[in-house]
């Protein structure tokens, strides 16, 4: 899935390179992979059509013609123009001079505007502000528990009205509620609407004519398609919302819908929702989601992850014993298991740029496998055994085999892979650290 | 009633489950039978969502030129078709076209909705119904529309007699299980429900244990939503499935994988890799509202072959039916459907 364009201009241009000069053919071959990558990631079809121009524009320009290394350069510029059309750097929400500053979230159903409420909420509490949400979602049935139950998740009030069938009235109480309980920030959840539902439509405007919004949130599913252009342009017809979240963005999703709404209707985007928690809610960064567009792999987002997965008493913990060079089994265990939360490996690898291309993505599986075997073993030791590896005999090999279904070869390799990894660390001394988490922590 | 009348009405449900359809609907059914279809090609035609130009550029030309091909090219892609299934389709239609099949625009459109109706209908997916309960499991991202396609469907066998347990098994998002019970009274289904957090796994078996003394015709399983590239949870999807199979040998006898109709390419990860964890049956397209046109079913039909159970196309609980292949096709792409836009 991860066809990086990277890897496909390296395609465009193959042969290329010892002949010179660019043709206008190759240039060509090159936009259609452009065109396909944009298409492959989401972004709307009259967007990218906007941006093929004004990248060939430039590609047909000196800096690539001459340049030894076209393809290179043509995913620069291709970089540079998403991150130009996505904004530069990143916006945050406006506050209004005189409190309670109101925020009205919006969106179509299921894009996850009650779950982005209430982590917008968390995060403007451990801003030191004081948030109240309001609970205006009087279709699906039980929207009001689930903010509720939110809310007291996360330590923030929530003015409902159960059995109401009038957003407008609950976002007026809701507003008066905040006022008189001195909330200086109110977040007012909305019921999720099909664009073509002119009622829902009319129903938010009013809320929006009620409750004067200092902003609008549009909140936008990372996982929506062509789509995004009709979605964003409906609702800034109906409301003119004033920034987005764009939510889900923790899956697989390319997420061209960020810079088709972004494109077509000007507005920034503030968050990006990155987990089921209620914490994982981000800044949004242009740069980051130009190269995520162009599959190019997200060596940040990898960091973060690593970061998010790996408990960081635990890395310290264990950074400070392989100073001093002692590695045990436990240990290499441990590090083993602190990769594996991060996801499936193959998905982990994809994250790393160049990875999607030299590994295909299908023999990693394989790998996956013969760690379970790997912890299968280590797991079948007693911890003497785990801590001083060199006191396992044959004997002692025979029963870990058994123990774990494996062989006395397959101990034994690991065993020798393992002193090897011992050796090395102690080389290595008082020197950086080799392995992935640790490093993160 | 006749096969291709299937997809519209509760006799379409009927059908779906192989059940007798009711009698004295042959009155309302001509309703329900417009119904699905009118409203949303209803929807298409609203001026600011009418069917991409390209497409009604397509079907006014009087010659198939090189240009008509590129205009279809990207109509397909702006119905989230996705490049490999669209390059198929229009290789496939210009074929046509070089045996001389294909000669004008409203040609071209006729064969268009051929091929994608016969594409989408080459299986089609039934959920036979015997005298054990049928379990069918639910699963798909997060605000896909899994819990609201449990209620209408609920709501649907109901009407056809048919008794109906439901597990509340997304134990993890607040407040899930109360929606649940709102569409439950609603349809008058049993649910088995556990408290928050609770083990998603026992939920399912408990709710097939219920299903089986009380002599229920139909088990349906919610899960919570996730997405595809949660490992844990999709681990945590395969051990649901498993002890479902623990409760009564064969089940889950369907597993539906719910997704939005405004899902573009990654729809795609969401087939293959809920596929890996459970063996996904069938498709639900929700939230096909005319502006979301579900292409991304096309995509998924040519890689994995998944066929599509049933549809959704706005937020009445008559909305969902089973998917009609053909219908869909005409619905989303023929002609009269948005060119007067």
């Amino acid at each position: 899935m991860f066809d990086a364009l990277s890897d496909k201009l390296q395609g465009a241009f193959s042969g290329l390179r010892g002949r010179g000069k660019l043709t206008e053919a190759d240039i060509d071959k090159a936009m259609r992979a452009i065109r396909l990558s944009l298409l492959e990631a989401d972004v709307s079809l009259p967007v990218v059509k906007q941006l093929t121009t004004a990248i060939k524009e430039r590609a047909t320009g000196d800096e690539v013609m001459s340049s030894i290394t076209p393809d290179q350069q043509v995913v620069k510029i291709v970089n540079e123009e998403l991150t130009r059309l996505m904004g530069g750097a990143n916006v945050s929400l406006a506050m209004a001079p005189n409190p309670p500053t109101v925020i009205l979230m919006a969106g179509l159903q299921g894009s996850g505007k009650t779950t982005c409420t209430a982590k917008l909420a968390r995060h403007l509490l451990n801003e030191g502000r004081a948030p109240m949400m309001v609970a205006c979602d009087v279709h699906r049935p039980a929207a009001m528990d689930q903010l509720a139950v939110l809310g007291e998740q996360i330590g923030v009030p929530v003015h409902l009205e159960k059995g109401s069938t009038d957003p407008v009235a609950i976002a007026k109480d809701g507003i008066a509620a905040a006022k008189r309980a001195g909330r200086d920030v109110v977040i007012v959840d909305t019921a999720g609407r099909l664009t073509i539902d002119e009622e829902m439509m009319a129903e938010l405007v009013a809320i929006r004519d009620t409750v004067k919004p200092t902003s609008v949130v549009l909140v936008v599913d990372a996982m929506t398609g062509q789509t995004a252009v009709d979605v964003a342009t409906a609702f800034q017809d109906a409301v003119q919302f004033d920034g987005v979240v764009l939510s889900k963005l923790d899956g697989d999703a390319r997420g061209g819908a960020a810079l088709s709404v972004r494109s077509v209707t000007g507005k920034p985007i503030l968050f990006v929702g990155t987990g089921e928690k209620v914490d994982a809610l981000e800044p949004f960064h242009p740069d980051r989601m130009a190269s995520r567009i162009l599959g190019m792999g997200d060596v940040l987002g990898l960091i973060e992850k690593a970061q998010q997965t790996v408990d960081v008493d635990d890395a310290k913990r264990m950074e400070e014993r392989l100073r001093g060079g002692n590695l045990t089994l436990d240990d290499f265990l441990e590090q083993l298991r602190q990769v594996r939360k991060m996801g499936p490996l193959g998905q982990v690898m994809g994250m790393i740029p160049g990875f999607s291309k030299a590994a295909k993505m299908k023999d990693v599986d394989v790998d996956e496998r013969r760690i379970d075997r790997i912890e299968a073993i280590i797991s079948s030791m007693t911890m003497p055994e785990r801590s001083r590896p060199d006191i396992i005999n044959g004997s002692r090999r025979r029963r870990i085999a058994t123990g774990s279904g494996t062989t006395v070869q397959e101990v034994n390799q690991l065993l020798a892979q393992f002193k090897q990894m011992q050796k090395l660390m102690k080389r290595m001394g008082k020197g950086g650290m080799p392995s992935l988490p640790m490093g993160m922590g | 009633m006749t096969e291709q009348e299937g997809g519209e009405g509760l006799a379409a449900f009927a059908a779906l489950f192989g059940l007798d359809a009711p009698a004295q609907d042959a009155g309302a059914e001509e309703g329900g039978k417009r119904g699905l279809f009118r409203r949303l090609k209803e929807n298409l035609t609203k001026p600011r969502q009418a069917i991409s130009p390209q497409l009604a550029g397509v079907y006014q030309s009087k010659l198939v030129s090189e240009d008509t091909w590129e205009e279809l090219e990207e109509a397909l892609i702006t119905a989230d078709c996705g490049v490999p299934a669209t390059m198929d389709l229009v290789e496939a239609l210009r074929e046509e076209a070089g045996q001389g099949r294909i000669t004008s625009g409203p040609g071209l459109a006729r064969a268009l909705t051929d091929e994608i109706g016969n594409r989408l209908a080459s299986e089609p997916p039934r959920i036979a119904l015997g005298d054990e309960p049928t379990v069918i499991l639910v699963v798909g991202v997060n605000g896909s529309g899994k819990t609201t396609t449990i209620g209408k469907l609920a709501h649907q066998l109901a009407l056809l007699g048919q008794k109906v347990v439901i597990g509340a098994g997304d134990t993890f998002r607040a407040a899930a299980v109360e929606q649940l019970q709102v569409w439950a009274e609603r349809s008058g289904a049993d649910i088995v429900r556990q408290s928050p957090g609770a083990d998603p796994g026992a939920v399912a078996f408990d709710a097939v244990v219920a299903g089986t003394a009380r002599g229920a015709d139909v088990v349906i399983i919610d899960t919570a939503g996730r997405l595809q590239t949660q490992h844990n949870l999709m681990e945590e999807l395969r051990k649901v499935h498993g002890v479902t199979g623990k409760a009564m040998d064969g089940a889950p006898h369907h597993v539906l994988l719910v997704i939005d109709g405004t899902t573009g390419q990654n729809g795609l990860s969401q087939a293959k890799l809920f596929s890996e964890a459970v063996p996904v049956s069938g498709l639900v397209l929700t939230k096909l509202d005319g502006v979301a046109r579900g292409g991304i079913v096309l995509a998924i039909h040519r890689e994995l072959g998944i066929p599509v159970t049933m549809m959704g196309v706005g937020e009445g609980v008559d909305d969902l039916q089973p998917f009609d292949a053909k219908g869909f096709a005409e619905a989303i792409f023929s002609p009269d459907s948005g060119s007067g836009g």
